[in-house]
């Protein structure tokens, strides 16, 4: 499918989304609550089948997180980019790692990294961080670090 | 920093019950792990019943400590992440300051980067062969594979200056042109190794105590493979077109003649033979651009400091172990605004513990020695 083709496509399917073509790839912005409704239908509608997430990570803009998600379909081969935007005090969203099994450890690092709450994930600990670690978020802006010098 | 103590007292895991349920930790240091993971292994008798990673043993906080560097000094971080294919990583970083800065790369530089990422992938994979075979029991294969891949090692000295983290790749081309020795002892290393890889093959594939202790090991059917996010030739044995040469040619790979190896055994031999004819089809790309070096620059003409344009690029490379990729926002500055390393090291090692439930705990070194883990790639 082209970009122009499966721009008609999101729309139809996620009206609630707004589409963004600025970038290389599609771009759909959603809301926290609607994640679930929408990964389903870019996963599971066959003529979408975007069955391979690629990269999930989260961008701390200062105001706001918003957690990102690069997805492809591994039969028609083409890209979408999903992003969801997240308050900052208090970030929480649900898991997509029972529709997309890598996101299990690409969450358990976005949770450790940027202090990001997702609901429902079946095993949310510290993957990278050392167990006892009790300082900040690491990968946000605003964190310091005195002892090591740490410091954008 | 893990004691025993502290893991038992984690809900879940450890609890020993009345079934005898034992709790094991391989790593952090081992010498089947090839640097410091930690897995922790919930068996029942042999039969293995959760393995858990613990990561960040080498967590050096790439991403981050890239935010404060520029365009320019954050591919060289890069080559310390997976330090068998520090080429191709600092090939994916620039082809996506050239996506956002738009500089076409000159034909000789092109071609060289893709004798240098065929190089690496050869060395890789050899290197992988070696400590594989070495993990699997069989010691001869690892003394065979260093002697070529010492050969690649002086190829790369004479031409990067290094022989490990080659730093050679700049945004717009290379750094400085190849060595006047270079296609010379390029040339001699294929007609050697041509002749090895058989050796090889004699070697290992053939051998009967190797194959019993791979085939059937470690399955992971292509539904899975796709769904845990593997890439390279861990999904290419699930029988997983995934191959980004093919799909998203980059450089000059679209003018190439050679094949993506799908195997769909799903298991470890899969991936084993995979691997193996990687390195005919690399010797191949290696033959057909040794002879067609272009004349001409080796590096556009590029401006002092970098400044990307507002917005975010993504660009994706085949590395020896799969699907890298490198995810920048940029605010217009001179420095990245996010930057995220997709390594593929870490999605493949997501399904290790799919792969090993059920299976003996004897098969897990086979299982982690076919997915060829470099513990830095997956840990940044």
């Amino acid at each position: 499918m082209t970009k122009e083709e499966l721009k008609i496509k999101l729309t139809e399917l996620i009206p609630a989304a707004t589409i963004d073509e600025s970038s290389e790839w599609l771009i759909i912005n959603i809301k926290p609550d609607e994640l679930l409704t929408t990964a389903d239908i870019l996963r599971n509608k066959p003529e979408l089948n975007f069955d391979y997430l690629f990269c999930q990570t989260c961008v701390d803009w200062k105001t706001h997180l918003t957690m990102v998600y690069h997805l492809e379909s591994t039969k028609f081969r083409h890209q979408v980019v999903m992003k969801v935007q997240l308050d900052r005090n208090k970030p929480e969203i649900e898991t997509v790692s029972h529709i997309w099994r890598t996101a299990e450890f690409h969450e358990r690092e976005v949770y450790e990294m940027f202090g990001v709450n997702f609901l429902n994930h079946p095993d949310l600990r510290l993957l990278i961080l050392p167990d006892g670690w009790e300082g900040r978020d690491p990968m946000r802006k605003d964190f310091e670090d005195p002892v090591n010098m740490i410091k954008l | 920093m893990y004691r025993e103590t502290e893991i038992l007292k984690q809900p879940g895991i450890g609890t020993p019950d009345v079934f005898g349920d034992m709790v094991i930790n391989v790593g952090p240091q081992h010498p089947a792990t090839h640097g410091v993971l930690h897995l922790i292994l919930t068996l029942n008798g042999e039969t293995i019943k959760k393995v858990e990673p613990h990561l960040g043993y080498i967590h050096r906080s790439i991403e981050k400590m890239c935010e404060s560097l520029t365009f320019r000094q954050f591919i060289y971080v890069t080559s310390k992440m997976d330090y068998l294919s520090s080429h191709i990583n600092n090939h994916g970083c620039c082809l996506c300051v050239e996506k956002g800065m738009q500089i076409e790369v000159p034909a000789k530089a092109q071609v060289i980067r893709v004798l240098m990422d065929e190089l690496t992938r050869l060395a890789s994979h050899q290197l992988w062969w070696g400590a594989g075979a070495m993990d699997i029991g069989a010691l001869t294969p690892f003394f065979h594979a260093f002697r070529e891949r010492e050969m690649i090692n002086d190829i790369m000295e004479e031409s990067c200056g290094t022989r490990l983290t080659m730093n050679y790749m700049v945004p717009g081309g290379v750094m400085v042109d190849v060595h006047p020795n270079f296609q010379r002892r390029v040339k001699e290393f294929v007609a050697h190794f041509k002749n090895k890889i058989d050796e090889y093959d004699e070697l290992l594939t053939g051998n009967v105590i190797f194959q019993n202790r791979v085939k059937g090991v470690g399955y992971l059917s292509k539904e899975d493979a796709i769904s845990y996010g593997c890439t390279g030739p861990t999904a290419r044995g699930s029988g997983v077109s995934c191959d980004i040469r093919k799909l998203y040619p980059y450089e000059v790979y679209n003018k190439l003649q050679f094949d993506e190896i799908i195997e769909t055994g799903g298991d470890c031999w899969s991936r084993y033979l995979v691997r193996m004819k990687e390195m005919r089809q690399s010797l191949s790309i290696v033959e057909q651009l040794i002879d067609n070096i272009p004349e001409g620059d080796v590096q556009a003409k590029t401006k002092a400091v970098l400044k990307l344009p507002k917005g975010e690029y993504y660009s994706r490379v085949e590395s020896a172990r799969g699907e890298f990729g490198v995810y920048i926002v940029s605010e217009g500055g001179t420095t990245p605004y996010r930057i995220k390393f997709r390594s593929p090291g870490f999605s493949n090692l997501s399904a290790l513990d799919h792969m090993a439930r059920g299976g003996k705990i004897g098969d897990l070194v086979a299982m982690m020695a076919m997915l060829d883990l470099v513990i830095p790639d997956i840990d940044r």
